[in-house]
């Protein structure tokens, strides 16, 4: 088989990589940033500080941590769950950031209006405010997509058969260095290209829309 | 139990900073060539002729879009094959420096295109040239409306000195993998490790956010 019908071979790997990760983080990530919201202090700062250890740490050692240190005691784990949980880990971190600017720019006008009409904490949050800062966040969620996309590249170090892996096992039996990484450079920017311009379009449709409100 | 633990961190610790310096050298020398290369290709993307603006955005689209992992693996393993052998340390800060180079550039141009309009027809009607214009003008400016956003981003580069272990540079992680080869005791000593570049980058955070504010101030009184 030619080197690049072995790389598109993988795609659906990374992208299964990719999706699974972003599916965990945008979940964990409402969970995140509810905590940073929280009436209560500690609950806040723990938050805060989860948020702060998951950005802080290179994505590669999370992985290691959690593949090589946790996987290799009581707890197995196929490459591919580990890889999950650790992107998906790092993607709640992000993405509880992503909503959470998009929540301080909702208007206050919003959450006092919704208050003086007796509505629940709860249908506020998720009648009133969660439509509109959704709107705000998309583009930031789009953009976390694509550096998420690159990332998963670092999951071929704990042995997932994606993109990364199968060109460097290609690289190494056939001795030519150059071509197959060419190839994969040029596959992650072929899917990332669309996503890149579709976030474009979506913050120029928000400026839009926020200049005729 | 817990005191064989720290025993054992205190043992590893050398080794481990041993590897932190090999990364902090590894990042700033990636952050000072990148920078300069960065700051020329927006000076390009900002030039009259299409001969180089397009060649310029070209190279930038094509550095931030793939991986870093893979611009170290084209370099380390792709260059010989055109004439260009490099020792695995010349080898990951040249990846780097080009990674650092496609995103700040991206970063100092949207710097450069926030200078306000009025400031430039100001020094046009004043009869600058267009090169003073960039040089006293839109340069000082538009590096210090950047200067946050280039802070952040070394924070990131320091994070992504860590894909160097793929090519066995013994920098922070490679140096904790063989000590867990070694002892199989992956989990204490990759958290100490995470803990190591958590010492770095949580600080280093706080202290962009602080300079950040303070460089806004005037903005919000």
């Amino acid at each position: 088989m030619d080197v690049l019908s072995i790389i598109v071979a993988a795609i659906p790997v990374t992208l299964g990589v990719t999706a699974a990760s972003f599916a965990i983080g945008a979940l964990l990530g409402l969970v995140l940033v509810a905590g940073r919201r929280s009436r209560w202090t500690v609950v806040r700062g723990i938050s805060r500080s989860i948020v702060e250890v998951l950005r802080g740490i290179p994505p590669i050692v999370l992985l290691f941590i959690i593949f090589f240190g946790i996987g290799s005691g009581s707890l197995r784990m196929e490459p591919f769950q580990a890889a999950v949980i650790g992107l998906g880990l790092v993607s709640a971190a992000h993405l509880s950031e992503v909503y959470r600017g998009s929540l301080l720019a909702v208007p206050k006008g919003q959450f006092e209006a919704a208050d003086a009409l007796g509505l629940s904490r709860t249908t506020t949050s998720a009648r009133v405010i969660a439509p509109q800062a959704f709107r705000v966040a998309m583009p930031g969620m789009v953009t976390w997509a694509i550096s998420l996309l690159k990332d998963s590249a670092l999951v071929s170090t704990i042995g997932v058969a994606e993109i990364m892996s199968v060109t460097n096992q290609y690289a190494r039996s056939s001795g030519d260095g150059l071509m197959p990484f060419i190839l994969a450079a040029a596959v992650y920017i072929a899917i990332g290209t669309p996503l890149a311009i579709w976030s474009r379009w979506l913050e120029k449709r928000f400026a839009r829309i926020r200049k005729a409100a | 139990m817990k005191s064989a633990i720290f025993s054992d961190w205190a043992e590893w610790l050398p080794r481990l900073l041993d590897g932190l310096w090999v990364s902090v050298q590894v990042t700033g020398l990636s952050l000072i060539i990148g920078l300069v290369v960065g700051l020329l290709l927006a000076l390009a993307a900002f030039a009259r002729t299409r001969l180089l603006t397009w060649p310029a955005v070209l190279l930038v689209e094509i550095g931030r879009g793939m991986p870093a992992l893979v611009m170290l693996q084209l370099v380390y393993f792709g260059l010989p094959s055109v004439g260009l052998t490099l020792e695995t340390y010349a080898a990951v800060v040249l990846a780097l420096s080009l990674t650092t180079a496609a995103y700040t550039s991206e970063i100092i141009r949207a710097g450069l295109r926030a200078v306000p309009d009025g400031e430039l027809e100001a020094a046009d009607a004043l009869g600058m040239s267009r090169s003073d214009v960039m040089r006293f003008v839109v340069i000082p400016q538009g590096l210090r409306i950047a200067l946050p956003t280039l802070l952040g981003f070394a924070i990131l580069i320091f994070q992504i000195s860590s894909l160097a272990f793929s090519l066995g540079l013994p920098e922070l992680l490679s140096q904790a993998y063989s000590i867990g080869a070694n002892t199989f005791r992956y989990l204490d000593v990759l958290t100490l490790a995470g803990l190591l570049y958590l010492a770095v980058t949580i600080p280093a955070g706080w202290l962009v956010a602080r300079f950040e504010r303070r460089l806004s101030r005037h903005l919000t009184t």
